[in-house]
């Protein structure tokens, strides 16, 4: 059980930066998710955890100890890699007796520990398999066996599921959160995937070109993200952008996107004031679009005519891809919807939910709550 | 048109015959097949053939049975040779396996120049033998040794050491130079085993608390132990097999001490011309490379 820190944390290779100006806290028992797309990073910032990398700058803290000089097993981590990494030559249950023999631990105690930590995964029946005779998930859940019984302080996790099939991914999901809760532990954990960022972590770290863009709850940082590259990365179907200009007309803010006209909400407008009659960047999510026959009654009245280029049923829901003026958009509608391709359709928005971004990089986001 | 549809018939037959992987199989294994007849097979026999006759070069003897097998275990200088070779096959091998190792283990940390320098390093291996061993026989000359030079001028020796010439010192030798050029076999062998091991496996067992000898014993040892053993069988089996660097070096002497199966059949069968004799010494080898060989497939063929 221990806090990880973070402490200005630089990581170069050659002249490219990495990691740059890295501080965040990780709070004794959290489960932190960092997110991004690949090269952002993140994997280099685990490592450096880890004490696979070692930081150009900076100081790295794990519970109260400064850990930079410290190599990987002095660290009390335990790592789960993408590739699990399962040691071929040797069974399941040494593979998971492995550090805790080099650690000198009565045969007893290993005996229990790598029992116990089969139970909880569920692979009691696999102890005398070789890796190779394991499926992917099998050979995942070792791998996190691996980890589990050595009772670290700090579990890291780099992309632990993106060898798995859809299914099996959705599962294993389920089960870590499980897990995370069963042992109470710290959990650092990478991924690129934004559905895991979502559904698993208590605070999620979005990075992007060796910089954290933002820290938060999964849902702070859906709702409320910094910027336009935040705003796209979470969330799915991926937010809409359309460029567009902000207009002061009658007294009344409005949104211009050439195709069509939007009034800002009263209760955001004062945010929006500065920008009048300058661009920006407009964002909807899709499952704030509706088409307008199903659209709550106080909704109806904001709508836009767009022409239906692809229809995607999912069941549950309805994904549109629609085309208004030169702006391309995707909507999440009823199931209800009666719509074939080339059709116009009419489309409510929630502005209540909208965003404005900042047209220059790095397209902040205008704060209006 | 007659003539037509039989040769456009017999192009259909022939390309069903090419489409067929049965017969494609056996079409493009036929030159190779042929091959091994003429230059393995055929003389394999004759020699089986020559072992069993009283032949000398010339003349084609009679047949004699096992007579010259027979003859050779009486024949002192035939068991002086059978040890030789044991000793010459089987001795160096842990020392080509152990500095191939180590070799590989340097080679396999990325530096600069590491692949000019692997290419460098595998020069023992490509120069052909008969002109390395020249360079060698050089280098243990009794009068211009360079070893014996340095040494003697360092005031170390007052006399130029007689490499070639002292029972001891001459089988000592041609052990060396036999290690010295099969080194970068275990080398280059292990090191592509080396590289076929994980980087996540060492950064796995450095968090699980292995320090670089657990490591090299856990994770390095056993990913490599199966190209270590089929470069050990194969280099036990050439080495049996030699000729070229004793012949160069001692021609078997001084005094027989380090004939070899190989030189000791030239010997007596083409400078002694005592053909028959000399197939049989030579195929004396043969059950113990079939061993080896055997061991060899078997533990290709496991998985």
């Amino acid at each position: 059980m221990a806090k990880v820190v973070l402490e200005n944390i630089s990581k170069m290779f050659g002249k490219v930066a990495a990691v740059k100006n890295c501080d965040l806290t990780v709070e004794d028992k959290e489960f932190v998710i960092l997110v991004g797309p690949s090269g952002c990073g993140k994997s280099t910032a685990l490592r450096m955890v880890a004490g696979l990398e070692e930081p150009t700058t900076g100081t790295i803290y794990i519970g109260d100890r400064a850990v930079n000089d410290l190599p990987p097993k002095d660290r009390d981590i335990a790592m789960v890699f993408q590739e699990y990494a399962l040691y071929p030559h040797m069974s399941v249950y040494k593979n998971m007796a492995f550090a805790l023999k080099l650690r000198k631990f009565p045969k007893e105690e290993i005996d229990q520990r790598v029992r116990e930590a089969s139970d909880i995964l569920g692979i009691q029946d696999l102890l005398d398999r070789k890796p190779k005779q394991l499926s992917g998930g099998q050979r995942q859940r070792v791998a996190v066996g691996r980890a589990i019984v050595r009772k670290p302080a700090v579990f890291l996790f780099d992309e632990p599921l993106s060898n798995l099939d859809a299914k099996l991914r959705v599962q294993m999901r389920a089960e870590l959160s499980k897990l995370h809760d069963r042992l109470q532990t710290t959990i650092i954990y990478v991924t690129h995937d934004q559905v895991e960022a979502m559904t698993m972590g208590t605070k999620i770290v979005v990075m992007k070109d060796a910089l954290i863009q933002q820290i938060g709850t999964p849902l702070g940082v859906y709702n409320f993200p910094v910027n336009l590259f935040v705003a796209g990365f979470i969330g799915s179907p991926v937010m809409n952008f359309i460029p567009c200009r902000v207009l002061s007309k009658d007294g009344r803010l409005m949104i211009d996107a050439e195709a069509f006209q939007l009034p800002i909400p009263e209760k955001k407008a004062p945010y929006y004031q500065a920008l009048a009659g300058s661009e920006a960047f407009f964002g909807i999510r899709p499952n704030d679009i509706y088409d307008r026959l199903f659209a709550p009654e106080h909704l109806k009245e904001n709508a836009i005519r767009a022409v239906v280029d692809v229809i995607e049923p999912l069941g549950s829901e309805i994904h549109l891809n629609v085309t208004a003026g030169k702006h391309n958009l995707v909507a999440m509608v009823d199931t209800q919807t009666n719509v074939r391709m080339h059709q116009e359709i009419e489309l409510a928005i929630d502005l209540n939910k909208m965003h404005l971004f900042e047209k220059n990089p790095p397209n902040l986001r205008i704060a209006a709550e | 048109m007659g003539s037509e549809t039989v040769k456009s018939r017999g192009g259909r037959s022939l390309r069903r015959l090419l489409d067929r992987e049965s017969s494609l199989g056996i079409i493009l294994m036929l030159p190779g097949a042929l091959l091994l007849i003429i230059f393995m097979a055929y003389p394999f026999f004759l020699g089986i053939w020559l072992s069993l006759t009283d032949s000398v070069i010339g003349e084609m003897g009679d047949f004699i049975g096992f007579r010259n097998y027979t003859d050779l275990l009486g024949d002192s200088i035939f068991h002086q040779t059978a040890r030789n070779t044991l000793i010459y096959a089987l001795v160096t091998v842990p020392f080509k396996a152990m500095l191939g190792l180590g070799l590989a283990m340097v080679l396999s940390n990325r530096m600069r120049f590491s692949n000019p320098i692997r290419a460098a390093v595998m020069m023992p291996w490509i120069v052909p033998t008969a002109l390395s061993t020249l360079g060698w026989f050089m280098i243990l000359d009794p009068v211009f040794s360079p070893i014996s030079w340095l040494l003697r001028s360092l005031g170390v020796i007052k006399q130029n050491i007689n490499f070639l010439g002292d029972p001891i010192l001459a089988i000592s030798s041609v052990c060396l130079v036999n290690i010295w050029r099969g080194i970068p076999f275990f080398g280059i062998t292990i090191l592509a085993g080396l590289q076929a091991v994980p980087q996540e496996l060492h950064e796995a067992a450095a968090i699980d608390g292995a320090n670089a000898w657990h490591r090299f014993i856990h994770i390095t040892i056993p990913t490599i132990r199966g190209v270590v053993l089929i470069a050990a069988l194969l280099s036990i089996i050439w080495t049996f097999a030699d000729f070229q660097l004793i012949y160069i070096l001692t021609k078997g002497g001084p005094a027989n001490t380090t004939h070899i199966f190989g030189t000791y059949a030239y010997q007596i069968g083409l400078s002694a011309t005592d053909i028959g004799q000399g197939a049989a010494i030579a195929l004396y080898m043969f059950p113990i490379l079939a061993v080896f060989a055997i061991l060899l497939l078997m533990y290709l063929r496991r998985d």
